[in-house]
């Protein structure tokens, strides 16, 4: 049995977690290998809702599964596709089948995914999702109504160091935190500097808050380039995308992986943050080989 | 002011199917203003139906008339003899014009010649944008007079989703501000930001309880 993400918020010096993307359809197969593989090399394994918007197995579904193969699941939560009914229904599904740690986001534009006809839900935000938590936590729904059997949710937000304009994403990600948080998995990062100034920002409001920085491998120098086009809220710097433009085709993903636990020691070794969240979507059975060249296994 | 734009002429054209006699309804408010169905447009779509109609030899006869406001029943019953002598209405009011002309001439099909799409300003000559959901609740006051509701595209209440891109620009479209760069620029020259920092309670989706009905008191 995998130690409860909490303790390990409370005792462990370096965080560790990674990401799952659950398939679009019904064969669990490989997202069984992924968590297989993963479970004992992380702290935590999050499960994504709909990662992208596009239509996928649910994420309390994976989290269930990772829960069964005795890892310890993060349960992720947007508000775009739920109204306050559905999602509150869903989080009662998962505690009470034991997964006991959420992460709230506010969820991707239905336009980028693959039902962009589709009714965006927006009922809640980010924010008025955490206090949704502390609520059911609390014993109460929404409504002020009470539950039969409460939960105690170990609550988790995200954050974006390299926003810009940063000013007014940090006014909200403050609020998050003055909502109640235990733990940050942040977006992508690459530069180094932003994320101490991050960091710096949130130790002011909450010096408890355990906060893992996003590492997202970068595979090639078109792959930066897009990110930095169309990914909001992610930089990948000029030398990041030299180093892969200079590298052999066949080498790029050895290198990007390379990169990756690069920024991983050094976040570790200057202390800059708590931790590291893992995100290698669509590559999940190479996410040890970046623990293992992190030296964090 | 409500803004609509005309459909497609073929979805129009459909519409119109076995209807020998036509009257095409403008309307001279809000749709006038925003270039969709105001006299011009209404003589213009006519012209193309008759055009239409002589081209495939089909016999059509098509009428045209403006009321100053079609969301109103009485200026609308000034139609009444107009509209004996046909047998189908193409409205180009907005929605609410549309179903008033249909209400006020139950005996006749009423079709609409325009998609009504929001409740805007314009920005400059020829574009028009979104500014109220008609949300029921207006919350402007703490936002800097910038709707969070609509002008944010997932109407988030309590400041922006991680989405924003590089310079302040939405997540779902380079062209379209974010919503909350904007508030949050307007509340800083105001020296006001310590409205975006407090915490706003999710929204009550039944301050106006649709269909909408109101009742003034005089
Ligand atoms: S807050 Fe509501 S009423 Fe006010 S402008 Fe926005 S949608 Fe309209
Ligand atoms: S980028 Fe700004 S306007 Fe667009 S959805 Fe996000 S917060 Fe709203």
């Amino acid at each position: 049995m995998a130690r409860p993400f909490r303790e390990t918020l409370k005792t462990k010096d370096f965080i560790v977690t990674a990401e799952v993307g659950p398939q679009k359809g019904t064969d669990t197969s490989k997202l069984i290998e992924h968590i297989d593989l993963l479970k004992d090399k992380v702290d935590a394994l999050n499960a994504t809702d709909n990662q992208g918007s596009v239509m996928r197995y649910p994420s309390v579904g994976a989290c269930m599964l990772i829960k069964e193969r005795g890892g310890e699941p993060i349960l992720q939560v947007t508000c775009r596709d739920r109204n306050r009914l559905a999602i509150q229904a869903d989080l009662l599904l998962a505690y009470s089948r034991g997964i006991d740690n959420v992460l709230c986001l506010t969820g991707d534009s239905i336009d980028v995914g693959d039902h962009p006809e589709a009714k965006p839900v927006f009922d809640l935000d980010s924010v008025q999702l955490i206090h949704l938590v502390h609520n059911l936590n609390s014993g109460r729904d929404m409504a002020g109504n009470e539950l039969e059997g409460k939960t105690d949710f170990c609550i988790g937000t995200t954050g974006t160091p390299s926003a810009d304009p940063i000013e007014p994403q940090l006014i909200k990600f403050k609020k998050k935190l003055k909502a109640g948080v235990s733990f940050v998995q942040t977006q992508a990062v690459y530069d180094l500097d932003q994320l101490k100034r991050f960091v710096e920002f949130a130790r002011k409001i909450d010096d408890k808050v355990r906060i893992l920085a996003g590492i997202v491998p970068v595979i090639s120098a078109r792959m930066a380039e897009y990110m930095n086009e169309n990914v909001p809220g992610v930089f990948v710097p000029q030398w990041i995308i030299d180093e892969l433009a200079k590298t052999p085709k066949k080498g790029r993903i050895k290198k990007g992986i390379e990169i990756a636990a690069g920024l991983i020691r050094q976040i570790k070794e200057e202390g800059i943050c708590d931790g590291v969240h893992i995100m290698f979507i669509g590559r999940e059975e190479r996410i040890p080989e970046i623990l293992e060249a992190a030296g964090l296994l | 002011m409500v803004v609509a734009e005309r459909k497609p002429f073929d979805e129009i054209w459909a519409m119109l199917e076995g209807y020998e006699r036509v009257l095409v309804v403008g309307c001279g408010t809000c749709v006038t203003i925003c270039w969709a169905g105001g006299e011009k447009e209404v003589g213009l779509l006519a012209a193309q139906l008759r055009l239409t109609a002589s081209r495939e030899g089909r016999k059509l006869d098509v009428r045209e008339a403006v009321v100053e406001r079609q969301c109103e029943r009485e200026m609308v019953e000034e139609l009444r003899d107009a509209v004996e002598e046909v047998d189908a209405i193409l409205s180009m009011g907005c929605g609410a014009g549309v179903q008033m002309v249909a209400e006020v001439f139950e005996e006749k099909p009423v079709f609409p010649a325009l998609n009504t799409t929001f409740i805007g300003a314009p920005e400059r000559e020829g574009v028009w944008v979104e500014r109220c959901a008609a949300c029921g609740d207006c919350m402007l006051y703490w936002t800097g007079g910038i709707c969070p509701v609509i002008r944010c595209a997932k109407g988030l209440l309590n400041g922006p989703c991680g989405g924003t891109r590089r310079g302040g620009k939405c997540e779902i479209d380079p062209e379209k501000d974010c919503a909350w760069v904007l508030i949050y620029q307007r509340l800083k020259k105001q020296g006001r930001l310590d409205l975006m920092e407090r915490y706003y309670e999710p929204k009550n989706y039944r301050a106006v309880k649709r269909p909408g009905r109101i009742v003034a008191m005089r």
